[in-house]
């Protein structure tokens, strides 16, 4: 992918991975990803972030294409995570920058993973800034978006804020700017992005957010890690990640569930029948159809979450156990869910789930619908009934929040 | 003496260590911290610690 002259003498020399489809190992990637770095021509030669370091060899010749790599003089490392520092070593090695600058935090996690603690780290903090001879770097730090080492470097002569993970999305794609692609695609992959890396962190975005206000930052130019670089469309990506953060309620339940002989899915179309009936939005999910990242990425928006299994050797399903773990982690706030279960002798996994989503501080209705087999038409009923009353909850927190 | 734990990244505050770094010094219970201290991990908040069960 040729490098790309974001704004006058700043490049992109990123790296496009058109086929990763498992990013970090815990969230899908179906449209693939980019790992941006920014390479800016100044007195001082600043190199902002890297690629993994497979494609190490693929960075270092996108710079060459523009000037030899040993002619860098900083190294600005936003964020530590191998996929922008793992190409640290190389560089180091090839370049012998004069500088290198990062967080407090990302100084002691450059150490914990590359073990070199001769390299010229000059730690920084939110307010500090540097000159590179026309343009400053200003840092802010954004501890927990998403990792304890991340910050954000901001150029004010070019309205330019290079935000690292934050704002990024997975899309792997020939074009770099906001306004040569599908919008629509873009806010859907930056909203699969945020639900699945950012929102356990949400309340430190609103934070950084106020901060980013508070310190009057005039910003033309959002360009992050990964993905595509926003320049037409930034107030939207602002807004969009305020509201990210306050996760309103909205008229929108999901229903996960597993299954061995349909009796749990006839229960989810059930259930599913009672919410529309409300004029709840319903998205059924298999979880042997769609993975957990995928999943979260409709509980984007949804305020229900309605989670069943059978009972499997006295637990549940393992990938229900899967998705709760994951969805828990997550920490998504302000849902309502309930549970429901299909059972042939024992029938544990009602209470299992309740328990499962009560500790992922979900208000639970309880108790749900279980359902010994198959759900006959009274049993149907009753799911029916459930989806109805998790629809009145959830329609109760819209309109609590109007 | 209670430890306290940060609800956003999980760090624990320990009175018998304290945080050096951040000026509170070992043996400081977690409610003699400043309020304006902030999680030496993450950078949260003292209202965003809640006591270790």
């Amino acid at each position: 992918m040729p490098v790309t002259e974001i704004k006058k003498d700043i490049y992109w020399v990123g790296i496009v991975d058109w086929n990763i489809h498992d990013f970090h190992g815990y969230s899908k990637s179906p449209q693939g990803t980019t790992y941006n770095a920014y390479l800016v021509i100044d007195d001082k030669i600043t190199l902002f972030d890297s690629v993994p370091a497979k494609f190490q060899m693929d960075l270092y010749h996108q710079v060459r294409s523009i000037i030899p790599l040993e002619k860098i003089d900083y190294i600005v490392c936003n964020h530590i995570e191998p996929d922008h520092a793992g190409a640290m070593p190389f560089l180091m090695e090839k370049i012998r920058p004069e500088k290198v600058f990062c967080s407090k935090m990302g100084h002691r996690m450059l150490l914990d993973h590359f073990h070199q603690p001769d390299w010229p780290y000059h730690p920084v903090q939110t307010g500090d800034s540097i000159s590179l001879g026309k343009r400053t770097v200003q840092f802010l730090e954004t501890r927990m978006l998403h990792w304890p080492d991340s910050m954000f470097s901001y150029i004010p002569e070019d309205r330019l804020l290079i935000s690292n993970d934050a704002f990024g999305q997975n899309i792997a794609s020939s074009e770099r700017f906001d306004d040569e692609i599908d919008l629509a695609m873009l806010m859907a992959a930056s909203s699969h992005y945020y639900h699945n890396i950012v929102l356990p962190y949400s309340q430190r975005v609103t934070a950084v957010l106020d901060e980013v206000e508070k310190l009057g930052l005039q910003i033309d130019m959002i360009a992050p890690d990964h993905g595509i670089i926003w320049r037409s469309n930034v107030p939207l990506i602002l807004q969009a990640y305020r509201d990210y953060a306050t996760q309103k309620p909205n008229a929108k339940a999901v229903i996960v569930y597993d299954t061995m002989w349909h009796s749990t899915e006839k229960m989810a179309k059930a259930i599913a029948e009672g919410l529309m009936e409300e004029g709840v939005a319903v998205k059924i999910m298999h979880l042997k159809q769609y993975h957990h990242s995928d999943v979260m990425g409709e509980l984007a928006d949804a305020t229900g979450i309605i989670c069943g299994s059978p009972t499997h050797n006295n637990g549940i399903l393992p990938l229900v156990a899967d998705f709760l773990t994951y969805m828990k982690g997550l920490r998504p706030v302000g849902r309502v869910g309930a549970a429901f279960a299909s059972f042939g002798w024992s029938g544990e996994s009602l209470n299992i789930l309740n328990d499962w989503l009560k500790s992922a501080k979900i208000e639970v209705i309880e108790p749900g619908v279980k359902s010994k087999n198959v759900p006959d038409h009274a049993k149907l009923a009753e799911c029916k009934d459930l989806g109805r009353q998790v629809a009145m909850a959830i329609k109760a927190k819209v309109a609590a929040d109007a | 003496m209670d430890k306290y734990v940060c609800t956003l990244c999980g760090y624990v505050y320990d009175p018998a260590v304290g945080d050096p770094d951040g000026g509170i010094a070992p043996g400081t219970k977690f409610e003699d911290i400043p309020d304006d201290w902030s999680c030496p991990v993450c950078g949260a908040g003292k209202a965003d610690f809640a006591k270790e069960n």
